[in-house]
């Protein structure tokens, strides 16, 4: 072998140890990861609603960094399930960042978030939404629910009256029928299982089953919900935001193209920016056959499993979520507390929002099952075609793509 | 083996090209390789997946995708539909087109080779932005329809498949309850959605500049001659495009269409961008499939196992072009 084939060799050799030093680079060393005690420069990621969010964040952060000592850094996420997926697989996640409760079943059921939450002092519905298998992981940063908002000027317009605000299936069918009358499409609902999920549970069904391990769509309760709205639908009563030529329900409302609508906390925002002109009320949404239900929206302070301060992001979180930090975030960017004690404050400072906080005793949080969001995207898509489609074999199909995913 | 007067030569040639293979090597196979052995596997995304508690799969992913009558079989397979008619249509319009214009610069020079250029060389995530604009319901797409008494549709949520809106709104019974790896026939003959279309349009003027570049360069290899002879012989334009200037672009057209080929099967950004497979997953294509499998569903070893069957696709494909398109002696 001529030396210059030998250095050849070499060069080849030490490419392979160079690439087996990279591979190396993944290693973890099992579930236990280093602690370090004092002074922590914690990373926060969010996923921010907007200006008044970043800016709230940042300043309360801020303030808990430096009255303990530590820093934090809050880092506003563009895509925070894609951001969050990379960090993770990388072993390098932020030690305290944002977890949607739709999303929070793949983060606990693959082991990236610490169990560190003692929530006792949080809405018991809320906790649900972040409990897997029994076990509660982190806690609620606030709660938006659903509720009805009605246009008072278009409901006198078609001759109703405070007296009339529906609050059953069959009065909003009744009130829906007389503002079709008057020549306005009563309602405006979002075409997602995020809306239509509402008359589920007033119906007394869901999509899984409590401890989110079975698929349960394909059942009279639901079917007679999705009938119910397909009804709504095909006589005109109700109609999706893309038919009134809107991005979203509040977009068709605010316009003014629909007397009624059914949407979160968020639309007072929408609104008050978007169209100040526009005069409404918040009501409970309509009881079902089986009683009252709404939908809450949440997502919670995670504390990363592979964290180097968990203590100190422990620290972080219950600063971040005292009773008045979260009436402080209420004032920044209209959001409920999460606190079971924060209730009554928020109740008396913003009476309008009754409805809200009335849904948040009752309210049933998103599908808490991993491995689901393709199932729920594929339901969503069939659920834009409700209007022509059969209800039960919407449900058989969930149902169908749901156990495969659950693997039960 | 150190023979003759060049025996050395061997040794030095290798060590010329080691920056290179070591280069390819590190960022090209190796990461290949990897991807390769997490689709094997039940990977979470959680720390290493080089490490023994990594669950195996073997071929699951694969069947899944293939066999398995479930979601993701029918998710791949809708993906697949998409990218196929994309590709049917993006192909054969982009390649005219490029010709196209390509002739016509060929003539004159300056100005519209720049501006025929010039989507190329801009961003596509800048360029799909702009176009979500001119797409919106009232956007200039629809203001121009309907000042020519057209009511537009609502492109970037209409469902609808073209061939669908042709046939008409029902499927016959026959088309409807037959399916073929979890989709009926008359889903598979949806043609693209009106969503697609639009983004069909897209890409189809950006690539367009850069396989135009390429035909003028052969444009203006081309022997002046051959045509003059055409000339003489009275063959008439057409004639002279058709038998002497297209029959010597041949080697062009094959890197054009493979190129077309391989670039509209991965199409990711100008989905990512506009639509993320919406409506009614009529935009979905394997490369965001295996994206959204990999990133939202944190089943890394689908995700990756897409992407394999993708890259199987595109060098059958690339290999079946080849063949049709060869040299044929009569």
């Amino acid at each position: 072998m001529t030396p210059l084939r030998k250095a050849a060799l070499a060069a080849i050799a030490s490419a392979s140890l160079v690439a087996a030093g990279c591979g190396s680079g993944f290693d973890d060393n099992g579930s236990k990861t280093q602690q370090s005690s004092g002074p922590a420069s914690l990373q926060i990621m969010i996923a921010s609603s907007g200006d008044a969010e970043t800016k709230a964040a940042k300043d309360a952060a801020a303030g808990w960094a430096t009255s303990s000592g530590n820093t934090a850094t809050v880092t506003p996420a563009q895509d925070i399930v894609q951001q969050l997926g990379q960090a993770l697989a990388g072993s390098t996640p932020p030690d305290v960042f944002y977890v949607d409760a739709a999303r929070f079943a793949d983060y606990a059921s693959v082991g990236a978030l610490d169990a560190y939450a003692k929530g006792d002092a949080f809405l018991p519905r809320l906790n649900e939404s972040f409990t897997y298998q029994g076990k509660l992981y982190c806690v609620p940063k606030d709660a938006s629910t659903l509720a009805l908002e009605i246009n008072t000027d278009l409901w006198t317009k078609a001759g109703l009256t405070d007296a009339d605000y529906p609050t059953s299936w069959d009065q909003l069918t009744a009130v829906a029928r007389k503002l079709k009358a008057s020549g306005v499409t009563p309602l405006a609902i979002g075409d997602t299982r995020d809306r239509i999920g509402a008359f589920l549970v007033q119906a007394g069904g869901w999509w899984v089953s409590a401890d989110g391990k079975q698929a349960t769509a394909d059942t009279p309760p639901n079917e007679q919900a999705l009938t119910y709205l397909q009804s709504l639908l095909r006589d005109g009563l109700a109609k999706y935001p893309k038919a009134l030529d809107a991005g979203w329900a509040g977009e068709a409302f605010g316009k003014g193209k629909a007397a009624m609508t059914i949407e979160g906390n968020w639309i007072k925002g929408a609104l008050s920016s978007d169209f100040p002109t526009v005069k409404y009320v918040v009501k409970e949404l309509p009881a079902g056959p089986k009683g009252k239900g709404t939908l809450s929206f949440t997502q919670c302070w995670g504390i990363a499993a592979k964290s180097k301060f968990k203590e100190q992001a422990a620290a972080f979180v219950t600063a971040m979520t005292t009773a008045d930090q979260q009436m402080a975030f209420a004032k920044g960017f209209g959001v409920m507390p999460s606190r079971t004690d924060a209730q009554a404050t928020y109740q008396q400072q913003y009476p309008d929002d009754a409805a809200f906080i009335a849904g948040a005793q009752y309210a049933q949080g998103p599908v808490n099952a991993p491995k689901m969001d393709s199932v729920l995207a594929d339901l969503d898509a069939a659920l834009q075609g409700l209007a022509t489609g059969d209800p039960k074999a919407i449900l058989q199909r969930f149902d169908k793509n749901a156990k495969t995913a659950l693997g039960g | 083996m150190a023979g003759g007067i060049r025996g050395n030569e061997r040794s030095a040639g290798w060590l010329f090209v080691a920056p290179a293979l070591l280069l390819l090597g590190l960022f090209l196979v190796l990461p290949i390789l990897m991807a390769l052995w997490v689709s094997l596997t039940r990977w979470n995304g959680q720390g290493s997946p080089f490490t023994a508690g990594v669950p195996f799969a073997g071929l699951d992913n694969y069947t899944g995708l293939i066999a398995d009558d479930g979601l993701s079989r029918t998710n791949f397979m809708t993906s697949i539909r998409n990218n196929g008619y994309y590709v049917l249509f993006v192909v054969p319009l982009q390649t005219a087109l490029a010709l196209g214009l390509a002739l016509i610069v060929n003539k004159r020079r300056g100005f519209f080779r720049t501006a025929f250029y010039f989507p190329s060389v801009t961003s596509s995530v800048a360029i799909s932005v702009v176009f979500l604009f001119m797409f919106a319901n009232g956007g200039a797409i629809n203001a121009i329809l309907s000042a020519l008494g057209v009511h537009g549709p609502q492109w970037f949520s209409d469902p609808r498949g073209v061939f669908h809106l042709l046939l008409g709104d029902s499927a016959p019974a026959a088309l409807a309850d037959h399916s073929v790896l979890g989709l009926s026939w008359w889903d598979w003959i949806s043609g693209p959605s009106v969503a697609m279309c639009a983004i069909i349009a897209l890409v189809v003027w950006t690539t367009s500049g850069t396989f135009m570049l390429m035909f003028l360069a052969a444009l203006q290899n081309l022997p002046r001659q051959l045509d003059e002879a055409g000339m003489i012989d009275g063959a008439n334009r057409w004639q002279r495009f058709r038998r002497i200037t297209l029959p010597q672009l041949r080697p062009t057209m094959f890197l054009v269409v493979t190129l077309g080929l391989i670039g509209s099967w991965q199409v990711f950004d100008q989905i990512y961008v506009m639509s993320q497979g919406n409506p009614a997953k009529t935009t979905l294509t394997p490369a965001y499939l295996s994206y959204r499998t990999a990133f939202r569903d944190f089943d890394y070893g689908s995700g990756a196992a897409i992407s394999f069957v993708l890259f199987l696709i595109i060098v059958l494909l690339t290999l079946g072009q080849r063949w049709a398109t060869r040299e044929r002696n009569p």
